[in-house]
């Protein structure tokens, strides 16, 4: 007679090894992205708000514990980045006749290049 | 060489008797060529005959012996004893399935997820049947990786979505739809589509990424699934940008 045996999933699964605690940091990234995102948002309402409550926030910004959550908030955004460019070649593998392009080169093509570029052009514009 | 034993641990389940599963001991001879199939095979010959597991060709082409191997998913006839010892072997059935006894999971849910990609070449045209359907090494080139899993069940053992969400399709299904949605010969893409792009399709996927790491035939089902959500995406504008076209 069958009797099939069901195992319990354990609730903290995601700490039983490490690409399953990796992947959690991963997916926590996107906590420290969002509430980055709420703070732009704050600072265009500042902006609006007249050049004084734009001061006022910059100076907030200068606070030890402002200074920490955006350290926070770089290393989250690029841990995802890293990690997300060096996935794409799975995502959208390139053909060309019977051979699959290298992952590396998609990686760097659609990802890296692009990431360097882009900041580039944004360094450049801040700075000129 | 022959003196030396090594520990294994393995689970045990006789459904009737246990209520719940225990860990049995077991001193196995320890050999450097050996691996954990190959101790399997000397405790029923020698000591329990009544330890129950699969296994056929021993060599990592069938896909029947995948258990975990201190956790890991393996092929327990490619988990050498040399790579554990002296230390102990705990040796148990894949998770994330059902146990029928001992290291036999339940296969049921499985095979009616493989079975609902349609894993089999579809064609519009009826009275194809009788000619050839000819393909161009590139065209072969575009799916042959996805038509090498020989389901061995790992994948769904590695992925924790599977054991979060029963329903869904998993790894190795929906790598195979996908294997058939890439093939040349074949025109069923939008038959899998209601399978592929539901909820329990690849759109739940996670993207832990551990049934590519796991997958011994370098299958690489992570990056199907993801390609597979992009194909869905395109075809959710497709029908909301262009009603009137195919389906």
């Amino acid at each position: 007679m069958r009797k099939p045996y069901w195992r319990e999933i354990s609730s903290t699964w995601y700490l039983s090894s490490w690409p399953y605690r990796w992947f959690m940091v991963r997916e926590m990234t996107s906590v420290f992205i969002g509430a980055y995102l709420v703070l732009l948002v704050m600072w265009l309402f500042r902006l609006a708000a007249g050049a004084q409550s734009f001061e006022q926030m910059l100076v907030a910004m200068r606070s030890p514990l402002s200074v920490v959550f955006h350290a926070i908030v770089l290393a989250a955004a690029l841990y995802h980045s890293i990690t997300w460019f060096n996935l794409t070649p799975k995502v959208m593998p390139v053909r060309i006749g019977e051979e699959r392009l290298p992952d590396p080169l998609v990686a760097i093509g659609m990802g890296y290049l692009p990431w360097v570029v882009l900041s580039a052009l944004v360094v450049w514009g801040v700075l000129r | 060489m022959a003196d030396q034993h090594i520990t294994l641990s393995v689970f045990r389940y006789r459904p009737g008797d246990d209520v719940d599963p225990v860990f049995q001991d077991y001193q196995v001879p320890y050999h450097d060529d050996w691996v954990v199939l190959d101790a399997l095979n000397w405790i029923k010959e020698s000591v329990d005959g009544t330890l129950a597991y699969r296994w056929s060709c021993r060599m990592g082409v069938c896909g029947s012996c995948g258990m975990m191997v201190n956790g890991k998913p393996l092929l327990s006839c490619a988990a050498f004893l040399r790579d554990y010892y002296p230390e102990p072997i705990r040796v148990e059935p894949l998770t994330n399935f059902p146990v029928e006894r001992d290291l036999i999971i339940t296969l049921d849910g499985f095979l009616e997820k493989l079975k609902s990609v349609k894993p089999w070449v579809i064609r519009d045209d009826v009275n194809g049947t009788d000619s050839e359907f000819l393909q161009t090494p590139a065209q072969l080139s575009r799916f042959k990786q996805y038509s090498m899993c020989i389901n061995c069940m790992l994948c769904y053992a590695a992925c924790p979505v599977v054991g979060l969400e029963p329903k869904f399709v998993g790894p190795a299904a929906l790598a195979l739809g996908l294997r058939y949605n890439l093939d040349s010969r074949d025109h069923g893409n939008a038959e899998r589509q209601s399978v592929l792009g539901s909820d329990e399709g690849a759109m739940s996927c996670t993207f832990v990424g551990e049934c590519t790491t796991v997958c011994p035939k370098n299958v690489d089902p992570a990056g199907a699934v993801q390609q597979e959500k992009v194909a869905s995406v395109n075809d959710w504008y497709a029908s909301v940008l262009m009603p009137w076209g195919r389906r």
